[in-house]
């Protein structure tokens, strides 16, 4: 029980550590991946080609006055950031980031809880976080930060059918819920991924994936072309730095979540078989940037009408065709 | 001990939430502390290794509140304290406390009278999502049918409410052409 504890415990710290830095990192490869598709250079002043610009943004949040502005709900206003940070890393806990290793004769597995129910619970948490900036833009006094909310109820009410739905054609082909049982029906190999067997699935889900984190086109919560943060307007500091720790701490459970239900997670388990989950849910990671840097965002009443009128009646054939085949 | 500690955290928390949720008249503090309420409830799903239920839980309530936000942004300045007309309180509080005592002793009654006995074993080497599905497709199809047709009339009602003039653009329409338009539904008496 003590050792098991222990574990736990060990396993939690190094996934906040670990993700909180990755954020860090995300917004680095994100300024250079966007300058070298737009042909600038990006950060490249503070250290070897710009790498120590983490750093500095680092100390420039972190020493940052946190202001909590007047008219503000103080006690709403500033547990927002923490809701956003919190679930993500929270659906983090049934995500199997490798196959299990032994380290000096003791077999790690790199599950913080390993619950039957885990795509489950991974996405319903993910979609708690958009509760970050429902309240954080009710909260902040400000017009354009409230209109920012309305936008995010609307991506709310929208992409989590589809997430759901999506997923189920896959998961009816399996018959477990648990991430590592998804993974394991796919450990055959190459020609075992779900995405050769549930193509339009892997699809809708990528598209609602894209809804979920808030990432470009679906970027429509921070709206850019208001040239401001939308909910963000009101924050300063560490709480704004915040939101962005979830967001790509987000993306990185998601593209694992990618990886691991539809290119077949780390196969038989492997060494090889962990390098190549990283693989692939880097190029995930740098598909959200790529993604960012070649399209514009949508507006919300398109988003619905993709969301319900076109993804949702696919997904629904899709998981009847599935459900046919699966009968005869 | 971890199901003890945790059982008695979540029931301090979710008790708690509660509370403000009726006592608050800031709406975003009652708001929030609802939805932290309902997704606090999982947690106990969760100490009962129920733990379908309990990612339903999160999934079902996390997407309502949030309707009830959307309400909360339409009708209110969110950031202000709501003045609520003072009314006789004493009635609805007495009705309220008796309804809720009436409907612990309706569910509890039977289960202490049978000194607890569950009808439906645990099947062995069956998930929890795969339990529920069996009780759901067998005992109670016919319940769980009706919800969806119930489910399905209120849809299509809530499309037909709704859906009217959803092919008219204001945005893409000339002036002239949105005054013509509400002098007919004028007339028509709309």
């Amino acid at each position: 029980m003590d050792a098991y504890l222990i574990e736990t415990v060990i396993k939690i710290v190094v996934i906040l550590l670990l993700f909180s830095a990755l954020a860090g990192f995300g917004t680095y490869f994100e300024r250079k991946v966007l300058a070298f598709m737009q042909r600038r250079l990006g950060p490249m002043n503070v250290g070897p080609y710009g790498v120590l610009q983490i750093a500095a943004d680092g100390i420039k949040l972190f020493t940052k006055e946190d202001l909590i502005p007047q008219g503000v709900v103080p006690a709403i206003f500033k547990i927002a950031p923490v809701i956003t940070v919190a679930t993500a890393f929270m659906a983090a806990a049934a995500i199997p980031f490798m196959p299990e290793f032994t380290a000096f004769g003791y077999t790690v597995k790199p599950i913080i809880a390993d619950i039957n129910v885990g795509i489950l619970y991974v996405i319903g948490v993910m979609g708690v976080g958009l509760y970050g900036p429902l309240l954080g833009g009710m909260a902040s006094a400000n017009k354009f930060a409230l209109i920012s909310t309305a936008r995010a109820a609307a991506v709310f009410i929208s992409y989590e059918v589809v997430t759901g739905l999506s997923l189920l054609a896959p998961l009816m082909m399996v018959g477990s819920l648990s991430l590592i049982d998804i993974n394991n029906f796919q450990a055959g190999g190459f020609t075992h991924w779900m995405i050769w067997s549930q193509p339009i699935a892997f699809v809708l889900f990528l598209i609602a994936a894209f809804a979920e984190t808030g990432r470009t086109p679906f970027h429509l919560i921070a709206n850019d072309h208001e040239l401001i943060d939308g909910f963000g307007t009101e924050y300063s500091g560490m709480r704004w730095g915040l939101f962005f720790i979830g967001e790509y701490a987000n993306m990185f459970f998601i593209s694992w979540v990618i990886a691991l239900v539809f290119l077949g997670g780390f196969g038989d388990g492997s060494v090889l078989g962990a390098l190549a989950l990283f693989l692939k849910v880097s190029f995930f990671f740098f598909f959200f940037l790529w993604t960012r840097a070649a399209w514009p965002d949508v507006r919300p009443d398109q988003l619905m009408m993709l969301c319900w009128k076109i993804l949702m009646p696919i997904a629904v054939v899709n998981i009847v065709i599935t459900g046919i085949v699966m009968m005869f | 001990m971890f199901e003890v500690i945790s059982f008695y955290l979540f029931s301090f928390l979710t008790i708690a939430m509660f509370w403000i949720a009726v006592t608050s008249s800031q709406a975003l503090h009652a708001l929030s502390a609802l939805a932290a309420g309902m997704i606090f409830i999982s947690g106990f799903f969760f100490i009962l290794d129920a733990d379908f239920l309990g990612a339903i839980q999160i999934v079902v309530y996390s997407g309502a509140v949030l309707v009830l936000y959307s309400f909360g942004m339409m009708f209110f300045d969110t950031t202000r304290d709501i003045v609520e007309r003072e009314v006789n309180t004493l009635i609805p509080s007495v009705l309220s406390v008796l309804s809720a005592v009436m409907v612990v002793l309706i569910f509890m009654a039977p289960i202490v009278g049978d000194n607890i006995i569950s009808h439906y074993p645990v099947i062995e080497g069956a998930g929890n999502a795969q339990q529920v599905g069996m009780v759901l497709f067998t005992k109670y199809l016919i319940p769980f049918e009706v919800a969806a047709i119930m489910l399905l009339v209120a849809m299509i009602a809530g499309i037909v409410l709704a859906g009217k003039k959803m092919d008219k653009s204001l945005t893409l329409m000339r002036d002239e052409e949105i005054e013509i338009m509400h002098e007919r539904d004028r007339k028509a008496g709309l």
